[in-house]
């Protein structure tokens, strides 16, 4: 499947998707089609490689989900981005479809206190589940001090 | 002459199927770093295991916003210490393809040269430790170990010439590299990989013509095709699982079209497999080394005037994802610049934290020795899994 075969398949299937570039084409897909898209990815575009998910904090325009796959037999690379809209910190999650979100889901919500629904064991990976805040918030100061020996 | 006391022995209603939790970890010689596996046993059979991971976590994605484009890159090499090289390399490839920075050709090769002399000796390590916690099947177990450390030794001792460390190096900058190679180095680093690829020729007979690595790798954590995919495994575990998946020939950065070599694949997806993958993929470093060696072009070792401050680099507004094929795979770097001296966000993609996730869906059915092996096989580095 070439780049452009792909992107004609999105318009068709995702009338509400936005793409640009190629390597990697960047897919922004409202948060209802978040799932609904990966699945389609996966299935139909053979991105079946997981290579990682993440969020950013955009401040008062609120946090951005951002995830990248590939088709590693035909080249194809997307990093998927939905928006949650301000003060939203909720998203469905991609662990029905990708075995890899699992931890990655995680790591985000212990960083972005992103609740995704739908994950089967939503806690805390690298911070102690006492932690109090989320850390790659904006709002969470880098010397925002903490007891020592945690 | 005295009678012998009456046995004490209780014979308790034990039919196997009884459940015990066992910690492993945080502190365990086959953790290679800071890693906690509860596991929950039948017997000697693992049922379940909650992996716990953190214990070297230092937020380097907050950390990398607050540092700026020139200062991170010696930071990178903190979150893969045993592959240095590679993690600076996805952090200035980041950088570079915001900034649209050109690399002079120089540069390139002697980045590559770096990259896989660092591949080389985190093989190394790899194979040193993961014989080591197989123990006494290969020859009293620290003989491959000791073996594979003297032989890295030399390669650190190439790297000590070159940067002038030994393990964390900031040899990668944004625009180039930071030395251009000592008078003399060449020839030894010639000598250093001719000697190498010897020994690795020793070990793969000393390893393979034993039958008890044979039985304690084979058919042992496969992982399918499929499931590779899904986790997100990269490097030798994606390649011993039957996917042609090598960043290098996928998505070729800083010049490695020009070389030859070949990506091997394995379609075992068990510890063998990844083991065999990492023994082909020691002679393909090698034989890139050599190559770039020979062809290295004269010219510049950077793009960018020697830095007067820190502050210096301006990378403008943009996002990229750079990615770079470490030893243990898909080392990445997701990064947006807002336009000032620092980067608004910087997403760090550690090969280890996907290649371990894998852990949970292939110990169980497994032994509680066979843990050890398939951690192994896995060759996680915790500074990279925690970041």
């Amino acid at each position: 499947m070439t780049i452009a075969q792909a992107r004609t398949l999105i318009a068709e299937r995702f009338p509400g998707a936005q793409t640009a570039g190629d390597a990697p084409m960047v897919v922004t897909v409202p948060v209802d089609a978040w799932v609904p898209f990966a699945r389609f990815a996966k299935e139909t575009l053979g991105c079946r490689f997981f290579s990682f998910l993440s969020a950013v904090d955009w401040k008062e325009e609120g946090l951005e989900v951002v995830a990248k796959i590939d088709n590693v037999d035909e080249k194809l690379s997307l990093l998927l981005k939905t928006r949650l809209g301000p003060g939203v910190s909720a998203c469905p999650s991609l662990t029905g479809v990708y075995k890899g979100a699992d931890w990655m889901e995680r790591e985000c919500y212990d960083m972005f206190g992103i609740r995704f629904e739908g994950h089967p064991d939503l806690r805390r990976i690298l911070l102690g589940d006492d932690w109090e805040g989320h850390p790659l918030l904006k709002s969470y100061a880098v010397d925002t001090p903490h007891p020592p020996f945690r | 002459m005295s009678t012998v006391a009456p046995s004490t022995r209780v014979e308790l209603d034990y039919t196997g199927s009884e459940r015990l939790t066992m910690n492993m970890g945080p502190q365990h010689p086959s953790a290679h770093g800071v890693f906690r596996a509860i596991l929950t046993l039948e017997g000697e059979e693992v049922v379940g295991i909650d992996a716990m991971i953190g214990y070297l976590h230092r937020c380097h994605e907050k950390l990398a916003e607050t540092l700026t484009y020139a200062q991170y890159p010696s930071i990178a090499s903190k979150t893969d210490y045993v592959a240095a090289m590679t993690s600076e390399f996805a952090y200035v490839r980041a950088a570079e393809m915001i900034g649209k920075i050109e690399v002079p050709k120089r540069a390139q090769y002697l980045r590559v040269i770096a990259a896989e002399l660092q591949r080389v000796a985190s093989h190394l390590l790899w194979l040193g430790t993961w014989c080591l916690d197989m123990g006494g099947a290969l020859g009293g177990g620290a003989t491959v170990f000791l073996y594979c450390i003297r032989e890295r030794e030399f390669i650190l001792d190439l790297f000590e010439a070159l940067v002038g460390a030994r393990l964390l190096y900031g040899f990668y900058q944004v625009g180039g590299v930071r030395y251009d190679l000592p008078p003399g180095w060449t020839d030894t680093c010639r000598e250093t990989v001719d000697f190498i690829d010897r020994r690795i020729d020793e070990y793969q007979r000393m390893l393979e013509e034993n039958p008890f690595f044979l039985v304690r790798t084979q058919g042992v954590g496969v992982v399918s095709r499929e499931l590779a995919q899904e986790v997100g495994l990269s490097g030798p575990l994606v390649r011993g699982s039957g996917v042609n998946y090598d960043l290098r020939r996928t998505d070729p950065y800083s010049s490695y079209e020009d070389f030859d070599f070949r990506v091997p694949v394995e379609t075992g997806g068990d510890c063998f497999a990844r083991y065999r993958v990492r023994m082909v993929e020691f002679r393909e470093s090698l034989t890139i080394v050599r190559q770039a060696l020979e062809k290295l072009p004269e010219g510049p070792i950077s793009s960018r005037p020697g830095l007067k401050s820190v502050a210096q680099i301006r990378i403008p507004k943009g996002e990229a994802y750079a990615r770079v094929e470490g030893a243990r795979g898909e080392v990445g770097c997701y990064l947006i610049a807002d336009g000032g001296p620092k980067p608004y966000r910087m997403k760090w993609r550690g090969a280890s934290f996907s290649n371990l996730a894998i852990l949970p869906h292939i110990i169980p059915g497994h032994k509680v020795a066979d843990v050890v092996a398939i951690m192994g096989s896995v060759d996680p580095v915790f500074g990279e899994v925690d970041r």
